[in-house]
């Protein structure tokens, strides 16, 4: 069964190999051409396990910006994440000791796979989801370090292979378009950042949008949460 | 304070920082404590208006006004929602799209 579900999980996490090598290596590289060496590469891609907070990252280090500054930065780049634990209260409900780290490893791209996970049998759902964490991580871990250490030497143009990200992003929204029946969720998710980042730029949009997709789907409550579980069930 | 010193901290509140973002809701409302309905409510819409706005996140840093004016991303997401729709293939669907996105912005739109 342990086996079964590993295999269920590397299958469904070779996206996020392709892109985190992709993003790992180019954030490996920047590292590199800031001055800092492959040690920090390992220090920040196992304990921050973030692409765009790593990233941001690098500049706030480079520039010496003060732990303040650096703290408030971070919390605005990576507040989406706030989001994520309350769609998988019930998910990771009774996973023990695999739990913290499950959520330590909470990032956009496995929060996306356990989303878009449907129950299988002969695959034991928490142990799929802690393998998927540990598997991208490893992932994410091995392209940051590749690329500081070799990025210079990428023997082919990689340029473009970062779109496997979006590209993930966007199969799990038509997966999730045509499995359910209500869309005005989708739909707000989409205007509503959309509107945001064309009013608030692309630095401070997340914030707002965030706030404005809750508060809407708040609104929204009576129309969308009725006895249909078909409507709104991702369970 | 020398600057590795400091970068050194830095690691660390950004760690701290992201962590503490992931475990919050957790900590909100823990298992076996009873949470208010609209919480629940809202893990299971929130999946749905997540992903789109992550799909926008992604297209942030494009921009309409100046050359290629994101077609290459226009055509790779045409790409992929077409061919996601026809095979719903997850593997087809996203390395079919990186390989159209990589041609088009190597060799298209250079």
């Amino acid at each position: 069964m342990t086996k079964k579900t590993f295999k269920r999980a590397f299958h469904d996490s070779l996206p996020i190999l392709a892109g985190y090598l992709a993003l790992g290596i180019g954030y490996g590289v920047l590292l590199q051409s800031k001055g800092y060496s492959f040690w920090w590469a390992i220090l920040m891609s196992v304990t921050m396990f973030a692409g765009s907070g790593q990233y941001a990252g690098v500049d706030f280090m480079a520039s010496g910006a003060s732990l303040l500054t650096t703290a408030f930065m971070t919390l605005i780049i990576n507040a989406r994440h706030f989001f994520y634990g309350f769609s998988l209260l019930d998910k990771y409900k009774g996973a023990g000791a695999l739990k913290p780290y499950m959520i330590f490893g909470l990032t956009d791209e496995t929060y996306s796979l356990v989303c878009s996970a449907k129950p299988e049998e002969g695959v034991d759902q928490k142990k799929y989801f802690f393998f998927l964490t540990a598997l991208n991580h490893s992932y994410w871990i091995t392209g940051c370090v590749s690329g500081a250490v070799l990025g210079m030497f990428l023997p082919f143009d990689s340029k473009g292979i970062d779109f496997a990200m979006t590209a993930l992003f966007i199969v799990i929204m038509v997966e999730q378009w045509l499995s359910s029946k209500q869309h005005l969720p989708a739909v707000l998710g989409v205007v509503t950042t959309a509107v945001c980042l064309v009013v608030f730029g692309a630095e401070y949009f997340i914030i707002p949008a965030m706030a404005l997709i809750a508060a809407e789907l708040v609104l929204l409550r009576r129309r969308l949460d009725p006895e249909r579980p078909e409507v709104n069930g991702d369970e | 304070m020398s600057s590795t010193v400091h970068a050194l901290l830095q690691v660390l509140v950004m760690a701290a920082v992201i962590a503490f973002l992931r475990f919050l809701p957790f900590m909100a409302f823990p298992e076996g404590r009873k949470r208010p309905k609209v919480i629940t409510y809202l893990g299971r819409v929130l999946p749905y208006a997540i992903i789109g706005m992550l799909v926008v996140y992604c297209f942030k840093g494009v921009s309409v006004t100046a050359y290629p004016y994101g077609l290459p991303e226009l055509i790779a997401s045409a790409f992929v929602v077409t061919v996601h729709v026809l095979f719903r293939n997850t593997l087809v669907s996203t390395f079919g799209g990186v390989a159209v996105y990589m041609l088009l912005v190597q060799l298209v739109f250079r």
